[in-house]
């Protein structure tokens, strides 16, 4: 008899989302699949709303990552406009791109990740959360909140709000760089330096306790997708879009990311609501791909701040042979050095005097029809193209989201660890824990709901070959 | 005009007759909630948020275009006025589109400022989610028909005050709508001066800028004051005849 088991809700994910495990008749996994029953259908009530409104409108997309929405919205305006931004508007929404990095960063790793990796999968799941780390190591759960606060405060100071600020706009942004608060973000810096090095200890220390785990977690050749610099350097901002494969090799580079539709396409199944992006010339699912941090480390270069590259070249050794990092546990490794990058580059925006200027908005209307925005959101390269007509009200709206173009992996992901952890029906929590642990490293943001703190009732269903629930397991 | 005695909420007063109630109520330090009614526009009673109870009447009144009679005792703050005043910004909040969190003029809105007078805590009736239009053709105004309240406050500055009347309203119901000229576009009305008057005076987002992004905007109706000062007492040709 064929049995279905269901996890659902995941917890200590952002949205909501269910996974069924589909088992044979001897208990061997046969498939395993993320659910995203969410339709927020955002593409389609924008419809007839205006340019203007659409960052503002975007942003609420996500609470946790409402900015890197902002960004690329702002920015397919800036292409409607067809105008270059001020020198010092392009620098504070840079600084805007990277400390939205720095929160949510440090809420993946901190909030929702760490405490799997620090307490244990097998732990008390009652104290598997951010209060359990705090009793468990309280130094290090303070810096840790610490550290997404400093992300969250210079949020908060350029956009006047902590989530769904409305400060960058078609053109620019909104409101200049407040001067006084500079100094006090600059004090800041060592501390969340340091912070974000002992992060790094720790991850590489989790890397030895986990030795015989992590080859199971998602362990994989894939495609890896990002923004890189226009020479091959770590991009969040801006640069153009590289393609590797899962030997390393550069199969695409200097692509416009204006026209990302003619290099990836989106498949839908009717299980879930959440697109499955591929590349193109690969087709269907063998173009899939994977996105955000892990991608962006292997395919870049090298990273411009010298602390976060001596990490990136250690990072490089774990590929070994493979010529890249395939394997997904390393996203939480390489979100870390992003961690440490994103810290490091604002101190040097943070210096730059351009950042100070008032000119900080281009007025313009309407002078094309179509723009595609782009930006490294935390999860991924985040794409917004948008239709006007000649007055700016929206006739189309597409969203490639980072979430949905991991989604193919994370399905692979939560495949492998159940074939490998699960045998028959009778499954511990430690092993559903591991499940869900294996989403949680893509760090999925499937809507904008958080559960950082607790723990969600989780429901494991066992659903035989004609839909009877003969099983329920509730944690 | 004559002068007539009245009791407001339990004060007498003495007044002038030509006054309305709400601004008898107003110079005495009474506040009436309003939304249609904008100092120096004619007054219409079309939103009934001002609504007061006057003794011996059966009827509730609209204090902005009732006037004092001799004896007169009104009350403005009765139980049952305050529920009827909730209930109108409920009816008005479900048959448009007010999304205020992505509103232009977000945190800068007569109807928002309303709903926290009045306590609005929920909306008891269904949203109707109303198909409507956004014109954008004017070049440097929107009218988002989605949050316009019908207060008429665009008609009657356009015509009264800057002389052009654009604006009309048209259908009756809940198919009332503001139109421009011959109802045409925004964009190809021959009337239209492009001053912006109407923009200012509009209480909630139907009336915007073209440029202004989420929370962006904030209207200044002082302006209206000035012009209609101006206008009454024509002060700049004395001040020439003193020149002279
Ligand atoms: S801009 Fe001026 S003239 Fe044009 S509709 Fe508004 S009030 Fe009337
Ligand atoms: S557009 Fe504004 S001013 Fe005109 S009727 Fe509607 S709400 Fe009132
Ligand atoms: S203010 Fe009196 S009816 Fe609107």
């Amino acid at each position: 008899m064929n049995k279905t088991i269901t996890i659902s809700p995941v917890t200590r994910i952002e949205g909501h989302a269910k996974i069924t495990i589909h088992l044979d008749e001897n208990g061997t996994v046969q498939d395993a699949r993320l659910h995203v029953d969410e339709f927020r259908g955002f593409e389609k009530f924008c419809e007839g709303r205006l340019l203007w409104e659409m960052p503002g409108i975007t942003s609420r997309i996500c609470g946790i990552c409402p900015s890197s929405h902002l960004i690329s919205s702002a920015k397919a305006g800036d292409e409607i406009f067809a105008v270059e931004i001020p020198e010092t508007a392009e620098k504070l929404r840079r600084l805007l791109v990277l400390a939205q990095w720095v929160q949510s960063h440090a809420l993946s790793f901190f909030y929702l990740s760490s405490p799997d990796l620090l307490l244990g999968f097998d732990s008390d799941p009652s104290k598997r959360n951010i209060l359990g780390l705090i009793e468990k190591d309280k130094e290090l759960a303070r810096r840790g909140i610490r550290l997404r606060k400093f992300g969250q405060e210079i949020i908060e100071i350029l956009g006047g709000r902590r989530i769904h600020t409305p400060w960058a706009v078609p053109g620019g942004v909104r409101e200049p760089f407040d001067k006084s608060k500079k100094d006090h973000l600059l004090n800041w810096i060592p501390e969340v330096k340091e912070t974000a090095l002992m992060a790094l200890e720790i991850i590489k220390k989790v890397h030895q306790d986990l030795e015989k785990e992590i080859p199971s977690f998602g362990n994989f050749r894939s495609l890896f997708v990002g923004l890189v610099s226009t020479d091959g350097g770590l991009e969040y901002y801006d640069g153009t879009l590289r393609v590797m494969d899962g030997n390393g090799n550069i199969i695409a580079d200097h692509l416009d990311p204006r026209k990302y539709y003619e290099y990836f396409d989106e498949h839908t199944e009717n299980w879930s609501y959440l697109k499955f992006p591929f590349y193109k010339p690969l087709g269907y699912p063998k173009g899939m791909y994977r996105v955000g941090p892990l991608a962006r480390v292997n395919i870049c270069d090298y990273i411009e701040t010298p602390l976060a590259e001596k990490e990136r070249r250690e990072f490089k050794k774990i590929a070994a042979s493979d010529g890249v990092v395939n394997n997904s546990f390393y996203y939480h490794y390489a979100r870390l050095i992003e961690t440490l990058f994103a810290v490091e580059r604002i101190e040097v925006l943070l210096n730059d005097p351009a950042i100070l200027g008032d000119h900080i908005r281009a007025r313009a209307m309407i002078n094309r029809y179509e723009g595609v925005g782009c930006n490294e959101a935390p999860r991924g390269v985040l794409f917004h193209h948008y239709w006007v007509n000649k007055d700016g009200v929206l006739q189309k709206v597409n969203l490639l989201i980072a979430t949905g173009q991991n989604n193919l992996a994370m399905n692979r992901t939560i495949k492998q660890i159940a074939s490998s952890f699960i045998e028959g029906s009778n499954i511990s929590e430690g092993v559903l824990n591991r499940i869900e642990s294996g989403i949680r490293m893509y760090d999925p943001c499937l809507s904008c709901s958080t559960h950082a703190i607790g723990q969600m009732p989780l429901v494991i269903q066992f659903i035989d070959a004609n839909g009877n629930v003969v099983h329920e397991i509730r944690k | 005009m004559a002068i007539v005695t009245l009791t407001i909420d339990g004060i007498q007063f003495s007044a002038k007759d030509d006054e309305s109630i709400l601004e008898i109520a107003k110079q005495n330090g009474i506040r009436i909630p309003t939304l249609c009614h904008l100092d120096g526009l004619s007054d219409v009673g079309a939103c009934r948020l001002c609504l007061v109870e006057i003794e011996g009447w059966n009827k509730l009144m609209p204090a902005c275009t009732t006037f004092p009679i001799e004896g007169m005792v009104i009350h403005t703050q009765t139980e049952k006025l305050k529920k009827y005043r909730r209930m109108i910004i409920e009816l008005l909040a479900s048959e448009g589109n007010h999304q205020c969190a992505v509103c232009v003029v977000n945190n800068h809105c007569e109807l928002q400022d309303l709903a926290y007078e009045v306590g609005l805590q929920y909306v008891r009736f269904p949203y109707l989610y109303p198909k409507k239009h956004v014109d954008a053709t004017h070049p440097k105004f929107i009218m988002d028909h989605n949050k316009c309240v019908l207060c008429t406050r665009c008609v009657r500055v356009c015509h009264e005050v800057e002389g052009a009347h654009t604006w009309d309203i048209a259908n009756r119901g809940i198919n009332c709508e503001i139109i421009s000229d011959l109802n045409q576009s925004w964009g190809s009305s021959p009337s239209c001066t492009s001053c912006g008057k109407c923009v200012l005076v509009c209480p909630t987002g139907a009336l915007i800028e073209k440029g202004e992004t989420i929370a962006e905007m904030e209207k200044k109706r002082d302006f209206l004051k000035y012009i209609v000062t101006a206008r009454q007492k024509r002060e700049w040709i004395l001040n020439m005849s003193d020149e002279e």
